[in-house]
Formats: C-alpha cells, sequence, structure tokens
C-alpha cells in the first residue's frame, strides 16, 4: 500500500507536501504561480481602474468636439492617442468608453450567469419532467442567433443602456443554462453523488455542496468566456442605435463611428478594438487560468 | 458503539426482509431482477450474498437503503432497525441513511467527492446527522481515521481523494460509512477495485470493526474466498432470487444446491492446483425472459422434467438451512 500521497511535480517544492490551509487558498495559490493568468489579470485589473477614475485620468472632456483638431494622429500636439472624426480626445473618450463597455460585458454575464446557472443545476440534478420543461423552454431562445435576438428584443422593450443590460442577460441565458445543465447531469451520475445520499444527504445538501462544487468550475470558465461576445453584441446594439446612443463614449460605439476614418487615420479607428480584443483576451485567459487553478486533480 | 435500537420485533434483529422483488420498469421491458427474497440479519451477524453479475445481489443490498433508480418498483417489506424502509419517502429515508445503516462502496476513487478534503467530507455528514458543530465534528473525523488504521491520519484528514492510495481510500470510505454509527453496515464488493494485497487487509479491517463495533453487516461479493473470510452466514443468489443459504463453513463444504456445487468447483483453491478448473456449462439467464421453472435448470446437471415446469421454493432442509431445488443434494449435507 502506498503511504506517500501523490506530490505535484515541480522543480523546487520539498519532497513533503506543503500544510494544506483550506481549497480557497490553494486555489489563490495555484493561481499566482500561473505567469500568464497573472499579467491578464493585472491588465483587466488596469482597464477596470482606469475606467473608474476616468474623470481624474482623462487629459481632455471626451465630449468636446473640434472641427479643426479631426483625426490628429496619435503623440501629436498634446493628443496621447489622438482624436476621432469628432475632433474629440481619443485618450479620454477610451477611458470613459471602457466604463459602459466593462460593464455591458460584465453586468450581463453575471445576471446570466446567476439565472442560467441555476436552471440549468435545476434542470440537470432533478432531470425526467423539470428537466423537459425548463430545457425545452430555453431550447426555443436558444434556436435564434444571439445577436437577433438580443436586436429584437432590445428592439421591443426600446432603446437604452438599461433595456439593452436585459436584452443581452436574455440572450446569455439559454448557452449558460445548456452548459450547467450537461455538466451537472454528468456530475449527477457520478458515484459521489450516490455515495452522499448513502450517508443521508438530501436533494438540497447535494446540490449546494457536491453539484456546485464540481460545476461551478465549467460553467465560469464559459461565462467568463462570453464577456468578449457581450461587450461586442452591446457594441452592435450601440451602432444600431438601441444601446448607447452618440455621443456617449463606448468601444462598440467609437468602432463602428471611427470605421469610415479607417483610410485615413488607420490607427485612430483600430484603438476602440484594441481594447476590446485585449479586454476579452484577458477575460479568457484569466478565466482558464482559474479554471486549472480550482481543479484539484491537475 | 452500538446503536441503541427500538421497536423491533426482537431485540437484537437489525434487518427484516419479506418477500422482497424489484422490479426495473421502463418504457420497453419490465423486468424482474429480485424475486421472493427473504431473510433476517441479527446485530453482530456477517450476511454475505453470493452470487454472479446480475443475480441481483447489489439490487438486494441497496434496496435496504431505498437506493434504487426511479425507475426501480419495489415490493414486500424491508425493515431496517424499525424502520420499514420500502414505505418511507426519500426525506425520511434520509434520517435512516447513515444512523441507521451506511454503505460502502466498490469504487473508493469515485465514490469521494474530488473537490472536498476526505476530512470535509466525513465532517459535513456528521454535523448534518448530529448538529454538532464543525470543530467537533473533525475531532471525531481524527478519530474515525484512526480506527480505520489510517497511518498519520491527522494529515490524511486534509488530503483530497486523489492524494491517497486505492486502499488507503477504501479505509476512508469506511470510516464515512461509520461516521454516524450505524446498526447496520452494508458492503458492496469494497474489496473488488483494490489490490489483491490490500484487499486482504481491508477485509481484516472491516471483520474486526464490526465485531469490536457489534454491527449487523451485509456484504455482497462474486468472491467465494472473500465470503468464507467475513460471513457468518451466506446466501446464494442466482437469477433474481435465494438458491440455497446456511453458516459459511456447512455451506462450503457440503454444498446441497446444484449451482452451489458448480461455484465451488468452478473455484480455485488449495487441492486443485494442476488440474482445470470445472466450469458450470452455458451463461447466466436474461432477466427478462426467465424459463417457467427453475431458473438454473437449463445449466444444471441434476435436470429433470419437474425443474422444468415448476419453480422450487426455499424449502428449510435442517435448523439452519435452506435450498430452492427439487433434487438437493441432500446425502452430502449434515443435519
Amino acid at each position: 500500500m502506498t503511504e506517500i500521497a501523490v506530490l505535484p511535480a515541480t522543480a523546487h517544492t520539498p519532497a513533503r507536501r506543503p500544510p494544506q490551509r483550506g481549497y480557497w487558498r490553494n486555489v489563490l495559490k495555484r493561481f499566482l504561480r500561473d505567469r500568464i493568468g497573472l499579467v491578464c489579470l493585472m491588465v483587466l485589473l488596469a482597464i477596470a481602474l482606469a475606467a473608474i477614475f476616468a474623470p481624474l485620468l482623462a487629459p481632455a472632456d471626451p465630449y468636446r468636439t473640434s472641427m479643426i483638431r479631426r483625426l490628429i494622429a496619435p503623440g501629436e500636439k498634446g493628443y496621447l492617442l489622438g482624436t476621432d472624426e469628432l475632433g474629440r480626445d481619443m485618450l479620454s473618450r477610451l477611458l470613459y468608453g471602457g466604463r459602459v463597455s466593462l460593464s455591458m460585458g460584465i453586468a450581463p454575464i453575471v445576471l446570466s450567469t446567476m439565472i442560467g446557472g441555476g436552471l440549468g443545476v435545476i434542470a440537470g440534478y432533478f432531470g425526467r419532467h423539470i428537466n423537459m420543461m425548463i430545457m425545452r423552454v430555453i431550447d426555443v431562445f436558444y434556436a435564434f442567433p444571439s445577436v437577433l435576438l438580443a436586436v429584437a428584443m432590445a428592439g421591443v422593450l426600446g432603446s437604452g443602456i438599461l433595456n439593452s443590460l436585459i436584452s443581452l442577460t436574455l440572450v446569455f441565458i439559454p448557452p449558460i443554462a445548456r452548459v450547467a445543465e450537461s455538466v451537472t447531469t454528468q456530475v449527477r451520475n457520478q458515484d459521489f453523488v450516490e455515495a452522499a445520499r448513502a450517508t443521508g444527504a438530501g436533494s438540497a445538501r447535494i446540490i449546494i455542496e457536491h453539484v456546485l462544487a464540481n460545476v461551478t468550475g465549467p460553467i465560469l470558465t464559459y461565462a467568463s468566456s462570453l464577456v468578449s461576445v457581450s461587450i461586442i453584441i452591446s457594441s452592435g446594439l450601440s451602432f444600431l442605435g438601441l444601446g448607447a446612443s452618440p455621443p456617449t463614449a463606448d468601444w462598440g460605439l467609437m468602432l463602428n463611428t471611427l470605421r469610415q476614418a479607417v483610410y485615413v487615420a488607420p490607427v485612430n479607428a483600430v484603438l476602440p478594438g484594441v481594447m476590446i480584443f485585449l479586454t476579452s483576451v484577458s477575460f479568457n485567459l484569466v478565466s482558464d487560468s482559474l479554471r486549472t487553478a480550482m481543479d484539484v486533480r491537475a | 458503539m452500538p446503536r441503541e435500537t427500538t421497536g423491533q420485533a426482537r431485540a437484537g434483529r437489525i434487518v427484516e426482509v419479506q418477500d422482497l422483488s424489484v422490479r426495473f420498469v421502463t418504457r420497453d421491458a419490465d423486468i424482474s431482477v429480485v424475486q421472493d427474497v427473504s431473510f433476517t440479519l441479527d446485530a453482530g451477524e456477517v450476511l454475505c450474498l453470493l452470487g454472479e453479475s446480475g443475480s441481483g445481489k447489489s439490487v438486494t443490498m441497496r434496496s435496504l437503503l431505498g437506493l434504487l433508480p426511479p425507475t426501480a418498483r419495489v415490493g414486500g417489506r424491508v425493515m431496517v432497525s424499525g424502520h420499514e424502509v420500502t414505505r418511507m419517502t426519500e426525506r425520511q429515508l434520509e434520517s435512516v441513511r447513515g444512523p441507521v445503516a451506511a454503505m460502502v462502496f466498490q469504487e473508493p476513487m469515485t465514490a469521494f467527492d474530488p473537490v472536498f478534503t476526505i476530512g470535509t467530507q466525513i465532517a459535513e455528514t456528521i454535523v448534518s446527522h448530529e448538529g454538532i458543530s464543525y470543530r467537533v465534528a473533525r475531532a471525531r473525523v481524527l478519530e474515525l481515521l484512526e480506527l480505520v488504521q489510517i497511518p498519520s491520519a491527522a494529515r490524511r484528514l486534509d488530503a483530497y481523494p486523489h492524494e491517497l492510495s486505492g486502499g488507503l481510500r477504501q479505509r476512508a470510505m469506511i470510516a464515512l460509512a461509520l461516521s454516524c454509527s450505524p446498526a447496520l453496515l452494508l458492503a458492496d464488493e469494497p474489496t473488488t477495485a483494490l489490490d489483491a494485497t490490500v484487499q486482504i487487509q481491508i477485509l481484516l479491517l472491516l471483520r474486526q470493526l464490526q465485531r469490536d463495533l457489534g454491527m449487523a453487516t451485509i456484504f455482497v461479493t462474486h468472491d467465494i474466498g472473500v465470503a468464507c473470510e467475513i460471513a457468518d452466514r451466506v446466501a446464494i443468489m442466482y437469477a433474481g432470487r435465494f438458491v440455497e443459504t446456511g453458516p459459511i463453513d456447512t455451506l462450503i463444504s457440503h454444498p446441497a444446491h446444484p449451482y452451489t456445487i458448480g461455484l465451488l468447483s468452478s473455484t480455485v483453491h488449495e487441492s486443485s492446483r494442476g488440474r482445470p478448473l470445472a466450469p458450470i456449462q452455458g451463461g447466466p439467464p436474461d432477466l427478462a425472459d426467465l424459463p417457467g421453472g427453475c431458473g438454473f435448470a437449463p445449466r444444471c446437471v441434476a435436470r429433470t422434467a419437474l425443474c422444468d415446469q415448476v419453480r422450487p421454493t426455499l424449502i428449510p432442509f435442517s435448523t439452519t438451512r435452506a435450498a430452492a431445488c427439487h433434487h438437493p443434494a441432500l446425502e452430502t449435507a449434515p443435519a
């Protein structure tokens, strides 16, 4: 019989397993060891902080237009990142734009993860009739392309940031519920769930302790990969006049309005896209690292 | 720490099963997996359910905990420590599972939740049943891990299931089963997934714990060697029915049912060295399409016309033994 626990093969760990200090502290320790995840987290934090403190950081008023200073290239005449097609300071607009874009990326996903994840876990755990009822309704929504659905809902609800938040939430409930349902179905059929039942655990305890602990990893990873999609769809809604409306600074909206200037001032036109890219890639990589860190079997 | 039991037909009587039958009903089929099973078990006794795959031994055992899939239809009466399990709702069963009867699973790797430590999982069970604080429960877990002879138990408390070897995991599984001091311990092939060297250690541990704690124990296995090691009484199952019951020693030395005789002659033991094994001809029957008479008749060497027409019932032929056969090998069995 082996009496020595399996050790993670890391070059500089001592031969003895370090004392365990609780699950989340271990997750944190493993996460901190992951360079890529850490760098991406820093990037995200920097973007978030910059957006939060935009009024303090912005060098100019993001809404002051100037017809003679249109599309100045980055670095010229005191405009660090140049100006847009209406002569507004790009850096200031990007900072303010981060507020709308980040919240439109994160808030709908948080809401739909709670609602969709909850529905999916319930459907997957109880199965049979409950599963049928929940998942068939979800399937109806899932049948529409997400952009079309968002546009339709925002159209019905009317324009505005709050309404596009609601429509984006509804758009992301079905895919998250489906992932949650399939992961839960897998976990539900594992021996340890039956073993928990054999020790007298009720459905509530099994769901809260065993199912949630095993499904949050996959659901969170999937949900965080949707943040970038949410940012992009919300930009699309803004472009169609269904979300944030001009002159509000929003990365998606900026990308769309600057698109006509792409031959004149390509760098300016690309900048909002770069921000969206950076944010979404960072979200994906952070979520990936988080999942690895949460997996005790790795 | 044997548990006080109340409201029983007889003091010390832990299990009373009467005419248990289990059918699995799906849209396409209605299959009887267990039929007319009756037995009793007293405190401190070990009953072994012995049979090949699909003979209904696991299902019989699981119905004592109400741990069957939703497609199962259960008939008959199952009393465990004064609780009529067959009449209880899922919610009522929760209070039986753990403190009254607990189960050790076959695969210790998958029977623990991979994201929690062993200590947490066992403590959580104690907390939920006894309402004590987590801190107190943790101290109990440490005692339990020491009871099942896990070396450096204090350190294993915070180990995740994948960090333990198969043998240690199965010991932890036993600790989990014992955590609420059950009156009845159910073990579903607890040694099948383990190395041969570890198997005997786990068996010895189970037998010692069972004797020390005075638990009634039901042991499911397909391994006669395991049964000999641990059982007081054996029930041989074939096609969902008990075909022979009796104390382990006389049943092994003087089997009465042709199936038991076949099982024994197809088992490796010391005197069989150098000789080919004598397998039972044919294969186990399809439970969806059982013959009208004796289920074992198609494979039986003592088969007569009677066997094909009338299903034999379990008839006692001595004070302790019974066989379901029209032609039991009684001349070899002592009274």
